[in-house]
């Protein structure tokens, strides 16, 4: 009972992956749906050109049976079936063009569709999706997937529509002309398919060597090309050369074998292609003038349709196979976005939230509780009464939990247990758009749009005059910097920033806050990354922008700490320690020892 | 490309049997339609059963003979491609070694990296291509319509107008497309930067309420991914109807053109089906022909970009002299008018710097970010060179001293605190090649890491991930000093390296710098004014210029910028009490 355990379990699992790609398959017929007379479009197309294609072989044949030799040649009738062939194959093209044109409205559409839903969904599901799945994984997921899943989808309608009406026309219309021919081309021609299947297997196993290998690679790449200064501030060139030869040879060795291999598909489907195409000719030539169960022999032009038909039927299986294995890669892909998807947005807000329109700026923590893993409790009883105006520090060693509270205040996350309020209202009955619109945020973490300053100082307020902007910048010091600038205020910013310095980014971000100035603050202080004027700059922003504000600071500065109404003292995600500075320091606690560690003279 | 084919001459004989034997293949594929036409013509006219036998055997040695061929030419190609691009990788990767910083910065270790991966993985794949269709691919379109000709000149003419026509349409699609395929790329790099920066800032969105107006702007630019798309395929999807109609035409031409000599006697029906056969073979050939050729130029790109690393050669002239020790232990320190420029900068790092630092005294450098505090310190090992002035070491000028020795000599941490994949005892020997166990542990001890490196448990053989993941930063920080310490180097320079340590530890680390390493020369760049406060003399940078130059207390009363600093890190009564000098 036990040892069979293990194998039913695989089986349950097993089935339910089959389950899953079941129920994604589904999924993606659904997202198709809309655009079904378009789909029936196409595949009408492909019959069409399809069956037009076909036809032109026999056309050919005809020519061929008409021109029997010297003076044997009908030219009227030559004419007639040119000008059929003709005819067929401008409407083949032009029903081929269309159909391409329809098949990639209908991919690109579904594709949009579907990176819009899942951008828009990355706007509404809770932070704490957001903040489980790393950045690149999601990306991915709206970037990489959404498009092989383009791939997919393209490959599918174009190759495996007309593949499949392809070899099932070419099979009718090779019965048609000699039955016991056709026998030996769909007798013989899955075999080509297994030997392709056989040689990309086995090259399979070597590209994945070759990829782990090609990883081991890039890895010392990455570590020895991306710190190379120290490399050689310690002189290790030699040794790392050496790992490196070690590493590319193996990168090598399994490289050869994966590109030989895999090279080897082609030229075995060919011999394959070539031994059914020489099996057809000469049974064709014999049925030519042989006629072994009685009936009409077959005519040479007959023999001619045949042979190109031969070589028509065995292409769309090459092609059938490509598509097969693209079409898992995205049926895989589909399933990542789908899983996105079909995560739950955050809840509405209530039907009676209230909107306030300017806080006072009174905040009341009250016995909250919180924990991002069930049995992992992190925040208990935490009470904290903020009158309007005050001004709360928040300190403790780094990864102490300060992003925590600043998550329960903008409510990107809810509390477990206990309520915060605003103003006397329960933060969970206000709107959210209301309640961060009393709220002005500027982390550490600076964040900045890929677009010019004059939309990154506006982004809270787009409607802000470039007079109200500019004020806004002087007030976060940051004026004099922007107008260094070679375009001053429309100066494009890099993506995140990077043309700017750590403190010229945080000072726009204090500007950004700076043209709306909210009721409540949230700031993070800088720590030494900064250098020491604009750290001074920046200092003076905060004080500014703090007069008359309730704020939350979380502070690495003594002049802050100290002139700070409540202490928030937290170490691993607890709150150990509330109070003012005295009141702390008389505790002789953590705090204590944390301002002599950091401020106290040795 | 010099060089590329230079690679590919250790592998003369496999670089041109590869394409012959690819040849060969193709010719024996051309053959068939003329053993087939010959079966239609004499075969089955002359209802030779044995005839066709042997012509089907014909066929069968000329497959057999084509899958012989075709695989040692895949197999020569592979090895000459994989070969080649495992020699450029490793030569690549010696050449980065031994740029200067200078040359490093010019260049980007990003842009770095990908010259070693993606552009010899294109190159190789380039090369691989390249020997395998080079020469199969227009033999078998000028083959087949060399073997019409043989067959019957007068409808071998379609060929002479089908071929040059197919190529202008392949290749005037494939010209047009291309800029806009790339043009669908670079709004998919749109959309790729707003999912990213939606990502990373979804807080701030939040906070200001813009999730609406992102969503509108990621609706419009999905649009106009999706316009171009349809743009690009509508041309794009014209290929295959074009090129097919084509092929038929001259399939049309050669039936026309072939009934009348037929008629007239001068050509037999099995010929005709030959011309047709020949015909069809031309289409396959010349798309793959076309592809190789967007293959090849991608490659001969790539080719080029890493040819253009291979052509930054350090061309520094290396000393001669040994280390100039000293008898106390440590050295002596002497910048002379210094000036130094960054190449993409407009103003100097550092405008006409002079000091003298005494052996074994310990300097302090202090300044804001980009003030040349770091600059200062990366003349000593000679990372980078002085443009005019000079630096030297008890005397000697740096220049004149062998770099190997030179670098020996100074333990340097760096300001971005990286360690490498390996053990803890592999990443302290990067100091000291034969450092034992002992010592290690007291640099260790000293680096203030001996603690945690004790309650991880694995002693020395602590596994350290790349870049160090599994520790953090102020750990990494204390094992970078620590491989530096280890070294026992006579020039200990700490590049602003203990900024994520709280200020006890930071000053127990340099306590024990003092106190167990000797008598050294120890230079500590910094942002804090407890870090040296202490030294024996500091620096003062602002903007490349040494503004103030002396000790804390001289400093407090005699700059502005070094009062400044202090005020925004210490208490009034502090500052008051330095002044003073009652300490």
């Amino acid at each position: 009972m036990k040892e069979q355990n293990p194998i039913e379990k695989k089986q349950t699992e097993e089935s339910r992956k089959k389950e899953r790609k079941k129920s994604t398959i589904h999924r993606i017929l659904l997202c198709i749906r809309p655009y079904l007379p378009m789909v029936i479009l196409s595949l009408a197309l492909a019959v069409i050109s399809v069956a037009l294609q076909l036809l032109v072989p026999i056309y050919i044949g005809d020519g061929v049976d008409v021109i029997v030799g010297k003076g044997q040649v009908d030219f009227p009738a030559l004419l007639r079936i040119l000008k059929k062939i003709i005819f067929c194959i401008c409407l083949t093209a032009a029903a081929q063009w269309i159909m391409n044109h329809v098949n990639n409205k209908i991919t690109y559409r579904i594709v949009r569709d579907l990176r819009v839903q899942t951008f828009h969904h990355i706007h509404d599901v809770p932070l704490s999706y957001l903040d489980a799945n790393s950045a690149g994984d999601l990306l991915s997921r709206v970037i990489t997937d959404v498009e092989q899943l383009s791939d997919g989808l393209l490959l599918g309608f174009t190759q495996l529509f007309t593949g499949v009406i392809t070899i099932i026309g070419t099979i009718i219309f090779m019965a048609s002309l000699q039955p016991l021919a056709t026998l030996i081309v769909v007798v013989f021609t899955p075999l080509s398919f297994l030997i392709a299947r056989f040689v990309s297997t086995h090259a399979f196993t070597y590209f994945k060597k070759q990829s782990a290998a090609r990883g081991d690679v890039t890895d010392l790449t990455n570590e020895m090309l991306g710190n190379l200064k120290v490399v050689q501030t310690f002189g290790h060139e030699q040794e790392s050369m050496e790992e490196f030869a070690k590493r590319n040879r193996e990168l090598s060795g399994y490289s050869l074998k994966a590109t030989f291999f895999s090279s080897l598909t082609n030229p075995s489907t060919r011999f394959l292609n070539a031994l059914i195409y020489d099996g057809v000719a000469l049974a064709g030539c014999l049925l030519c003038f042989l006629s072994p169960f009685g009936g009409a022999v077959m005519t040479i032009g007959e023999l001619t349709s045949f042979l190109s038909y031969v070589k028509q039927y065995s292409q769309p299986f090459n092609d059938i196979t490509g598509v097969l294995t693209e079409f898992q890669n995205s049926v895989a892909s589909a399933a990542r976005v789908f899983e996105l998807l079909d995560t739950a947005g955050e809840p509405a807000d209530d039907s009676d939230a209230v909107v306030i329109p300017h806080a006072r700026g009174e905040v009341t923590l009250d016995h909250v509780a919180f924990s991002y893993v069930p049995d992992k409790p992190l925040i208990e009883n935490l009470n904290i009464r903020v009158q309007p105006g005050k001004r709360i520090a928040i300190v403790g060693p780094t990864g102490c939990g300060k992003t925590t509270l600043i998550n329960l205040l903008m409510r990107f996350y809810d509390v477990n247990s206990g309520s915060i309020s605003v103003d006397g209202t329960d933060i969970r009955h206000i709107k959210r758009m209301s309640l961060r619109d009393n709220y002005g945020m500027v982390l550490q973490d600076t964040w900045l749009k890929a677009g010019t300053v004059r939309e990154n100082i506006s982004y809270g307020r787009p409607d802000a005059t470039d007079e109200e902007i500019i004020a806004a910048a002087k007030k976060a010091y940051a004026h004099s910097f922007i107008m260094r600038m070679p375009k001053g205020y429309d100066t494009e910013i890099e993506e995140n920033g990077g043309n700017l310095s750590a403190g010229q980014k945080q000072l726009l971000c204090i500007a950004r806050v700076m043209l709306h100035l909210p009721p409540i603050l949230i700031l993070d202080e800088a720590t030494s990354s900064i250098d020491t004027l604009t750290e001074i700059r920046i200092q003076k922003a905060f004080d500014d922008m703090m007069k008359g504000r309730t704020s939350f600071v979380v502070a690495h500065r003594l002049s802050t700490i100290r002139e700070a109404d409540e202490i928030l003292v937290m170490r691993d995600g607890h709150i150990i320690e509330q109070g003012n500075h005295e009141e702390l320091l008389r505790k002789n606690g953590f705090y204590k020892k944390l301002y002599t560690a950091q401020f106290e003279r040795s | 490309m010099k060089r590329l084919f230079s690679y590919m001459k250790v592998h003369l004989l496999e670089s041109i049997l590869a394409p012959l034997f690819k040849m060969l293949e193709a010719t024996f594929e051309l053959f068939v339609p003329i053993v087939v036409a010959n079966m239609i013509d004499r075969g089955v006219s002359g209802k030779d059963v044995s005839y066709l036998i042997r012509m089907s055997i014909l066929l069968l040695v000329l497959a057999a003979c084509g899958l012989v061929f075709s695989i040692i030419a895949q197999y020569f190609s592979a090895k000459v491609a994989t070969h080649t691009a495992q020699m450029m990788r490793d030569d690549l990767f010696a050449h980065i070694q031994t740029l200067s910083w200078r040359q490093i910065d010019g260049l980007g270790t990003s842009t770095l990296i990908t010259r070693m991966t993606s552009d010899i993985n294109t190159v190789q794949n380039g090369v691989n291509m390249f020997l395998r269709l080079f020469l199969r691919s227009p033999f078998v379109v000028f083959g087949a319509m060399i073997m019409a000709f043989t067959v019957d000149p007068h409808t071998a003419m379609t060929f002479v107008v089908a071929i040059p026509l197919l190529f202008v349409i392949v290749f005037a699609i494939l010209l047009i497309t291309m800029p806009l395929y790339r043009k669908v790329q670079k709004q998919l790099d749109a959309i790729m930067r707003s999912t990213r920066e939606n990502l990373l800032g979804v807080r701030v969105v939040r906070a200001f309420n813009r999730q609406e107006s992102e969503k509108k702007t990621f609706d419009e630019e999905a649009s106009g991914l999706y316009d171009r798309q349809i743009f690009v395929g509508k041309i794009s999807a014209l290929l295959n109807p074009l090129t097919y109609v084509v092929i038929n035409l001259g399939i049309v031409a050669i039936l026309w053109l072939g009934g009348q000599q037929v008629y007239a006697g001068a050509l037999t029906q099995g010929k005709i089906i030959a011309q047709v056969n020949y015909m069809s073979q031309i289409l396959v050939e010349l798309i793959k022909l076309a592809n190789l050729i967007i293959l090849l130029s991608r490659a001969m790109a790539s080719a080029r970009r890493v040819d253009d690393v291979f052509r930054v050669v350090n061309g520094r002239k290396d000393g001669t002299a040994g280390f100039p020790e000293s008898e106390t232990g440590g050295a002596s320190i002497d910048f002379s008018h210094v000036l130094f420029h960054y190449e993409k900068d407009a103003e100097p790092a550092l405008c006409d710097i002079t000091f003298h630092a005494d052996a074994g005294s310990t300097l302090g450098i202090i300044g804001g970010t980009g003030s040349g505090k770091s600059t200062i310190v990366n003349l000593i090992p000679r990372f980078y060179d002085a443009d005019s002035g000079s630096v030297s070491l008890n005397g000697t000028d740096v220049r004149t001293i062998r770099e190997k020795d030179l670098r020996s000599h100074i333990g340097v941490v760096p300001q971005k605190a990286v360690l490498f994949h390996g053990t803890l005892r592999e990443n302290m020997k990067w100091g000291q090649k034969d450092a034992s166990d002992q010592e290690i542990y007291e640099a260790i001890d000293i680096a203030q890491a001996k603690e945690f490196v004790d309650s991880k448990g694995d002693g020395l053989d602590l596994m350290i991930e790349q870049e160090g993941r599994n520790l953090s930063g102020g750990q990494k920080q204390r094992l970078t000093i620590a491989r530096a310490v280890v070294r026992r180097p006579d020039i200990l320079i700490l590049d602003d390296s203990a900024s994520a340590l709280d200020f006890a530890t930071d000053a127990a680390l340099r306590k024990a710098i003092r106190s167990q390493m000797g008598k050294r020369t120890v230079i500590l760049v910094s942002q804090r004014v407890s870090t040296v406060r202490s030294a024996d003399q500091i620096l003062v940078m602002d903007d490349g210029k040494l503004v103030g130059h002396g000790t804390h207390r001289e400093l407090l009363n005699t700059c502005r910028e070094y009062q400044e600093i202090c005020e925004s890190q210490m208490t009034a009564e502090e500052i008051q009490a330095d002044r003073k000098g009652d300490d």
